[in-house]
C-alpha cells in the first residue's frame, strides 16, 4: 500500500473500524446521547464508555445528531428513454445521494414492454453493481400484463429479494393498465406479500388533453401541467385504493404531486385502508409555476409526471400531511435529463423526457420545511426519510435504525448549517437544478456508509461498485400485518335457501348484463389479445360459455332447504 | 251520455277547475290562494277568482296544493332478452299518478351497435299511445362513434332530448372507456346537453362477479357482495373528474351509497356542476333485504348499483338531499315479475335488474324527509318537482304552480297514513321493496293536464293522454355557470423565444405520444397490441419534420433577444 492519502482514499484501518462518541441519537421514536462503536460496516456497540480496539479512528460528534443514513425509495439512475439515457448514472446518482446523506436508494427497473421482468431487472443489477457507491435495492415496474409477468413476478419475490411492482395509469398505450388488469396484478401482489406501488394519473384523459392543447398551439411546457391538471391525478390515486381495497393489497403511491392527491390517501387512510404517500423532493421543496418560465430550458427542467402543482401553497401543504403522519415516505423521483435531452420536445411538450433532481437535495429540503418550521421533530424526521421505507420495504431494522446488528449506515447531522443549492455546485451532472437559489437550513456534515466515511469537511470519497444489492423479503411485518387478519375476516358466505321452484321466464336474446363466465379472468395471459370492441357485433350468442353451464358450483354449494320446506321459497311475503 | 263511470269524467269538469282554499307550496314559498285552471294550463292565481259558472270546484280545505311530481328515471316497458319489464307505460304512469307524479322521464335504451334515433322513434311509439301523464325521454348512449354523434346531435336539435346517459358498468356490454366518456362530455357541452352517468366501476364488477359465481356464492347476496359501494363511488369520482375536465354539467342517476352521495356533495363544495339523483329504493330501503331466505323475495331487490346493506344510509341520503347536497330524485322504476327475476335463479348475474317505485316516490320522501323535519315542504317540492324541472328545461311550464304553468298539481294530504303492500299497489309486479311500511303524507287529489285523476282514493286515468315533453339545451340551471367559466377557461401559451441549443438524438418512441395514439377519431379504439411494442418513427414526427413556426402559435422573440434562451439562470 502506497504512503499517499489521496482524498478519495482512505485507507482501510480508518474504515472499518470507526467510533463515534459524544453524539446524540436519533432514531425514529427517541433521541439519546451514546457512543457507537463499528466494525465491518456493521454497528457493534452503542453505548457510553465502550471498550474498542486501540488505534480505531474516532469522530467527534460533540453536539450534532446522529441518525440512521437517509433511504431514498424512488430513484430512476441511469434510465433509459427512447434511446436516450437519463443523465445520471448509478455512479454519478448514488455519489449525489451520498453527499446529500442518503446512504441507501431505492432504483426502478422499467422493462419495456415486451420485455421479460428478469432480463430487465439483471440489466439493472449489472448496471448498479458496477456503479452503485451505496447500498441499493430494485423496484420492478410492471409495463405490461400477461400470464409470463406473473411467473416472473414470483421468481423476483422468491429468487431475487424484489417485494415491490409498480404499475401505472397513465402513459397510454405504453405502460398503462387497465382496471382489470390493474385488478389482478393487485391480486397477484397481495398473493406474493410484496408492495403494490401505482404511478397515479389517469392516462385516457392526459391522452386526450394533451392533444385538445397541442391542437390550440400550446406546445411548451406549460402544456404538460395543463394538460395533467391534478384532478387527474387525484382521480388516479382515488381509483387505485378502490382496487386495492377489493383486493386488499397493500397500496403505495408514489410521486404525490398535489394537495387533491394526498387528500385523497389521508381519507383513505382514515377509512382504513393499507395505503402509503410518497411525496418527492420536488413537490415538497418547489411549485409548478416554473413552467410558464419565458426560459424554455429552465421550464423543461422541471417536467416529471405528475407535474409539480402550479398552487404554490402545495409545498407546505404536503409538508403538514408528511408531518402527521398522513404521507409516510419520501423520495425523490430522481430523474434529471439534460438541456439536450430535453429538446427533444422543444417543439411538443409531450415529448420533453420526464424526471426531476432531488436525492442529494432530499434531506435538506425536508430538514428546512419541516423540522425548522415546527412542523417535525427529529424523530419524526428520520421516520420519513429512512425508517419508514425501511419497514415497508421490509428492511427494518437492519436499515432505518441505529441500533446493535444494524448497518452502520449512519449521518451526522447539522442542524444549523445554511446552504444555497445551485447547479454550479451539485452533484448531478445536469445543467438546471430545480431548487437553484433555495436557500436550505440543516445538512450532512459526516456521512457513513457501510461503515465507511463518505463524506467529511466537504469532501466525498465514494467508490464506485461500492453498494450492494439488498434483497428484500415478502410480507414485511408493517403492511401485512393487517393484511392479513383482513383476509381472514373477508370470507364471503352465501345465503343458505331453498331451491327456487316457481316459474321462470323464457329467455330468447342474450344476457344484458355480461357473464364473468367468458369475459373476466380467464388468466392474465389471455389479456394480450384483448379483443377491439367491435361495435357492429354486439349480440353476443349464447353458445359460447355462458351463464351457469361451465361453472362447477355444485359440490361446494351452501344452499339447503329451509327448515319450513320448500313450499314458502316463492310465496310472497 | 248521462253515464258516468268512475273512469269517465265528463269533459265539463276536467277542462275548468277551480280549487280552493288550498296553501299553495312552491320551492321558494308557500301562500293561501285559489288556483283557476282551463285547458290544462293555470289561467289565474289568488283570491275571489272571477271564474266562469258552474265550474267544477274542489274544496281543499287548508291541504297543500303542490306542483305534481316529475320522476326523472323510470324504465317503463323496458326490453330485457325477449321480455319487457311487467309495468309498461300505461300501467307504470298510472302508478306514478296514483303517488301523485304527474310526469315521468323514460330512459331510451338502444341496444349496442343499434341506431339511437330508432330506438328513440320506438319508445315515442310506445308511449304515446299508452302514457296516461306528460313525459319525457333520456336517451341512453350505449356506443360510440361519428354516427352515434350525429344522432346525438339530431336528437338535441330536433327531437327534444337534452340528456344523455353513459354507463361505467356492464363491461363488454354498455361500458365507456374514460376515453370516450371524455369525448361524449365534450361533446355534450358544446351542445348544451347534460350528462348522465351510471356510475359503477364495470371491470372490477366483472372481476368480482367470477370471484363470487367462483366461491359458489349464486343467490342475490352475490349481487351486492359484488359490487360493494365503493365502486360506486370510484366511478362517481371519476365521472366528476372527467366532466370537471371537460366542463361538462354532471348528472349522477341512482345515488345509492353514502360514499358516492359524500363524493357528489365534496364536488359540489369545490364548484363541480354535478347534480345527483337518490332513488325512491335508496332513500326508502336498505340492502339487507339481499339476505332474505326467500329466494324471490331478495332476487325483488336487485338493482344496480344496488342498495347498500349498511341500514343507516337511507336516513342519510335524505339528510343529505334536504341539504341539497343531493338535488333531484327519480324511482328508477323498473319492475319485473318473479319468473323474469327467476331467470337468474342459479346466477346472480342474470337476473333482471330493477326496483319498483314510481309510485312510493312522494311519500317515501314525505314520510322519511318531511315530517321528521329534515326539510319543509318547500325543499320537498324542489327535489320532488322543481329541480327536475330545471334541470330538463322545462321550469315554469313544469314544477310550479304559476299562471301559465301546466295544470299538474297535487293536493297534499300530509296527515294520511298507508302502508305499502303489493297487494294494493299499482304496479303489475308481485314484490313490492316496501312492503309493510308505514308511511306519512300522500296525494288527496290528484291533477294531470287540468283533469282530475286522483280523487277519494279513485283513479280516472285516460290511457293514452300524457304528451310527449320536448326539452330544449342548454337549461340555464346548469349552463349559466358552464358558459361563464368556459370564458375564463382558454389557456394561453408562454411566448418565448425558439430554443436553439443541442437537442439530443433519439431513437424509440415512448411516453405516449399523443400525436400519434390519441383521439384520431371516436370510432377507433386500438386495442393494446402488447407484442408490438416497439413503436416506429413513422408516426409521431421527429422534431426535424414538424414545421418550425406553425401558423397561430404565439411564440414571439422575449424583449431581451434570443440569446439567453438557452442560457443557465
Amino acid at each position: 500500500m502506497s504512503g499517499y492519502q489521496g482524498k478519495k482514499n482512505i485507507p482501510r484501518i480508518t474504515s472499518d473500524r470507526l467510533l463515534i462518541k459524544g453524539g446524540k441519537i436519533v432514531n425514529d421514536d427517541q433521541s439519546f446521547c451514546a457512543d457507537i462503536y463499528m466494525e465491518d460496516g456493521v454497528i457493534k456497540q452503542i453505548g457510553e464508555n465502550l471498550i474498542v480496539p486501540g488505534g480505531v479512528k474516532t469522530i467527534d460528534a460533540h453536539g450534532s445528531m446522529l441518525m440512521p443514513g437517509g433511504i431514498d425509495v424512488h430513484t430512476r439512475f441511469q434510465m433509459p428513454d427512447r434511446g436516450m439515457v437519463s443523465a445520471d448514472d448509478f455512479y454519478q446518482g448514488t455519489k449525489a445521494a451520498l453527499a446529500g446523506g442518503t446512504t441507501m436508494i431505492i432504483d426502478h427497473v422499467v422493462p419495456e414492454p415486451g420485455v421479460s421482468l428478469i432480463s430487465a431487472f439483471e440489466q439493472w443489477r449489472e448496471w448498479a453493481d458496477s456503479k452503485s457507491c451505496c447500498d441499493y435495492s430494485l423496484h420492478v415496474d410492471i409495463s405490461e400484463w400477461h400470464k409470463g409477468i406473473q411467473e416472473d413476478m414470483e421468481t423476483l419475490v422468491k429468487d431475487h429479494g424484489v417485494n415491490s411492482f409498480l404499475v401505472y395509469l397513465a402513459y397510454k398505450d405504453v405502460f398503462q393498465l387497465t382496471d382489470a388488469q390493474v385488478y389482478e396484478v393487485f391480486s397477484v401482489i397481495r398473493d406474493l406479500g410484496a408492495i403494490a406501488q401505482v404511478h397515479a394519473e389517469n392516462g385516457d384523459i392526459i391522452a386526450e388533453e394533451q392533444h385538445k392543447i397541442l391542437e390550440q398551439g400550446i406546445t411548451g411546457p406549460e402544456g404538460h401541467v395543463l394538460s395533467r391538471p391534478e384532478e387527474v391525478e387525484a382521480e388516479a390515486v382515488n381509483r387505485s385504493v378502490t382496487v386495492a381495497n377489493q383486493t386488499n393489497c397493500p397500496l403505495y403511491v408514489t410521486k404525490v404531486m398535489s394537495k387533491s392527491a394526498a387528500d385523497v390517501i389521508a381519507q383513505a387512510r382514515k377509512k382504513g385502508t393499507v395505503v402509503y404517500g410518497e411525496p418527492i423532493t420536488a413537490s415538497l421543496g418547489t411549485d409548478g409555476s416554473h413552467y410558464w418560465s419565458k426560459n424554455w430550458a429552465k421550464a423543461a427542467a422541471y417536467v416529471t409526471s405528475p407535474p409539480l402543482s402550479p398552487d404554490p401553497t402545495t409545498p407546505d401543504y404536503l409538508n403538514s400531511l408528511l408531518s402527521c403522519g398522513d404521507l409516510q415516505v419520501t423520495g425523490s423521483a430522481h430523474c434529471p435529463f439534460n438541456t439536450a435531452q430535453r429538446a427533444v420536445g422543444k417543439d411538443d411538450f409531450s415529448l420533453i423526457p420526464e424526471g426531476v433532481n432531488g436525492t442529494e437535495e432530499r434531506m435538506s429540503i425536508i430538514w428546512d420545511k419541516c423540522v425548522v418550521t415546527g412542523k417535525m421533530d427529529e424523530n419524526q424526521f428520520v421516520a420519513v426519510t429512512s425508517t419508514n421505507a425501511s419497514k415497508i420495504f421490509n428492511m427494518y431494522p437492519r436499515k432505518g435504525r441505529i441500533a446493535v446488528g444494524s448497518d452502520a449506515d449512519l449521518v451526522l447531522w447539522d442542524p444549523d448549517v445554511t446552504k444555497i443549492i445551485s447547479a454550479k455546485s451539485h452533484n448531478s451532472t445536469v445543467e438546471y437544478n430545480i431548487f437553484e437559489g433555495t436557500e436550505v437550513r440543516g445538512g450532512p456534515l459526516v456521512v457513513i456508509s457501510q461503515g465507511k466515511i463518505v463524506l467529511e469537511e466537504g469532501n466525498l470519497h465514494t467508490t464506485e461498485g461500492s453498494g450492494r444489492y439488498v434483497a428484500r423479503k415478502p410480507f414485511p411485518d408493517y403492511v401485512y400485518k393487517r393484511i392479513k387478519a383482513r383476509s381472514r375476516l373477508a370470507e364471503l358466505r352465501g345465503v343458505p335457501r331453498g331451491l327456487y321452484d316457481g316459474p321462470v321466464c323464457e329467455v330468447s336474446v342474450t344476457p344484458k348484463t355480461m357473464t364473468p363466465a367468458s369475459s373476466a379472468k380467464t388468466s392474465p395471459a389471455k389479456q394480450p389479445n384483448q379483443p377491439v370492441r367491435n361495435l357492429h357485433q354486439s349480440g353476443f350468442s349464447l353458445s359460447g360459455a355462458q351463464a351457469d353451464d361451465n361453472i362447477p358450483r355444485r359440490s361446494t354449494q351452501r344452499i339447503v332447504a329451509p327448515p319450513g320446506g320448500r313450499a314458502n321459497i316463492t310465496s310472497l311475503g | 251520455m248521462s253515464y258516468q263511470g268512475k273512469k269517465n269524467i265528463p269533459k265539463i269538469t276536467s277542462d275548468r277547475l277551480l280549487i280552493k282554499g288550498g296553501r299553495i307550496v312552491n320551492d321558494d314559498q308557500s301562500f293561501n290562494a285559489d288556483i283557476y285552471m282551463e285547458d290544462g294550463i293555470i289561467k289565474q292565481i289568488g283570491d275571489n277568482l272571477i271564474v266562469p259558472g258552474g265550474v267544477k270546484t274542489i274544496e281543499t280545505g287548508g291541504k297543500m296544493v303542490i306542483p305534481g311530481g316529475i320522476d326523472i328515471h323510470t324504465h317503463f316497458q323496458m326490453p330485457y332478452r325477449g321480455t319487457t319489464t311487467v309495468d309498461d307505460f300505461a300501467q307504470g304512469s298510472k302508478a306514478a299518478l296514483a303517488g301523485g307524479t304527474t310526469m315521468i322521464v323514460d330512459h331510451v335504451i338502444p341496444d349496442p351497435g343499434c341506431s339511437l334515433m330508432a330506438a328513440y322513434d320506438l319508445w315515442r311509439q310506445w308511449a304515446d299511445g299508452t302514457t296516461c301523464c306528460d313525459y319525457s325521454l333520456h336517451v341512453d348512449i350505449t356506443h360510440w362513434n361519428d354516427s352515434v354523434k350525429q344522432e346525438v346531435d339530431n336528437l338535441i336539435k330536433e327531437k327534444g332530448v337534452n340528456s344523455f346517459q353513459v354507463y361505467m358498468a356492464y363491461k363488454d356490454y354498455y361500458q365507456m372507456s374514460n376515453s370516450e366518456l371524455y369525448e361524449i362530455f365534450s361533446f355534450l357541452a358544446e351542445r348544451g346537453g347534460i350528462a348522465e352517468v351510471h356510475a359503477e366501476n364495470g371491470e372490477i364488477i366483472a372481476e368480482e362477479q367470477a370471484r363470487m359465481l367462483q366461491m359458489g356464492i349464486t343467490g342475490p347476496e352475490g349481487h351486492v357482495l359484488s359490487r360493494p359501494e365503493e365502486l360506486e363511488a370510484e366511478a362517481v369520482f371519476r365521472a366528476i373528474t372527467i366532466a370537471s375536465q371537460t366542463n361538462c354539467p354532471l348528472y349522477v342517476t341512482r345515488v345509492m351509497s353514502k360514499s358516492a352521495a359524500d363524493i357528489i356533495s365534496q364536488a359540489r363544495k369545490k364548484g363541480n356542476v354535478v347534480f345527483g339523483e337518490p332513488i325512491t329504493a335508496s332513500l326508502g330501503t336498505d340492502g339487507t333485504h339481499y339476505w332474505s331466505k326467500n329466494w324471490a323475495k331478495a332476487a325483488s331487490f336487485v338493482t344496480s348499483p344496488p342498495l347498500s346493506p349498511d341500514p343507516t344510509t337511507p336516513d342519510y341520503l335524505n339528510t343529505l338531499l334536504s341539504s341539497g347536497d343531493l338535488s333531484v330524485t327519480g324511482s328508477a322504476h323498473c319492475t319485473f315479475s318473479v319468473a323474469q327475476k327467476a331467470i337468474g335463479k342459479d346466477d346472480f348475474t342474470q337476473i333482471p335488474e330493477g326496483v319498483n317505485g314510481v309510485e312510493e316516490r312522494m311519500t317515501v320522501i314525505w314520510d322519511k324527509a318531511v315530517t321528521t323535519g329534515k326539510m319543509d315542504e318547500n325543499m320537498f317540492v324542489a327535489v320532488t318537482s322543481t329541480n327536475a324541472a330545471k334541470i330538463l328545461n322545462l321550469y315554469p311550464r313544469k314544477g310550479r304552480i304559476a299562471v301559465g304553468s301546466d295544470a299538474d298539481l297535487v293536493v297534499w294530504d300530509t296527515d294520511s297514513i298507508r302502508t305499502i303492500t303489493a297487494k294494493t299497489h299499482n304496479s303489475a309486479a308481485e314484490y313490492n321493496v316496501f312492503e309493510g311500511m308505514e308511511l306519512r303524507g300522500g296525494p288527496h287529489v290528484v291533477i294531470c293536464q287540468g283533469k282530475i285523476v286522483l280523487e277519494d282514493g279513485n283513479l280516472h286515468i285516460i290511457s293514452g293522454a300524457g304528451r310527449f315533453i320536448p326539452c330544449s339545451p342548454f337549461p340555464d340551471f346548469a349552463y349559466k355557470r358552464i358558459k361563464a367559466r368556459k370564458q375564463l377557461a382558454v389557456l394561453r401559451a408562454v411566448p418565448r423565444g425558439m430554443y436553439d441549443g443541442p437537442v439530443s438524438e433519439f431513437s424509440m418512441s415512448r411516453g405516449g405520444t399523443p400525436s400519434a395514439s390519441a383521439r384520431t377519431s371516436p370510432t377507433k379504439q386500438p386495442s393494446r397490441n402488447l407484442h408490438q411494442s416497439g413503436f416506429s418513427l413513422a408516426g409521431p414526427p421527429t422534431p426535424d419534420d414538424i414545421p418550425i413556426r406553425p401558423a397561430g402559435r404565439r411564440i414571439v422573440v422575449p424583449p431581451g433577444g434570443r440569446s439567453n434562451i438557452t442560457s443557465l439562470s
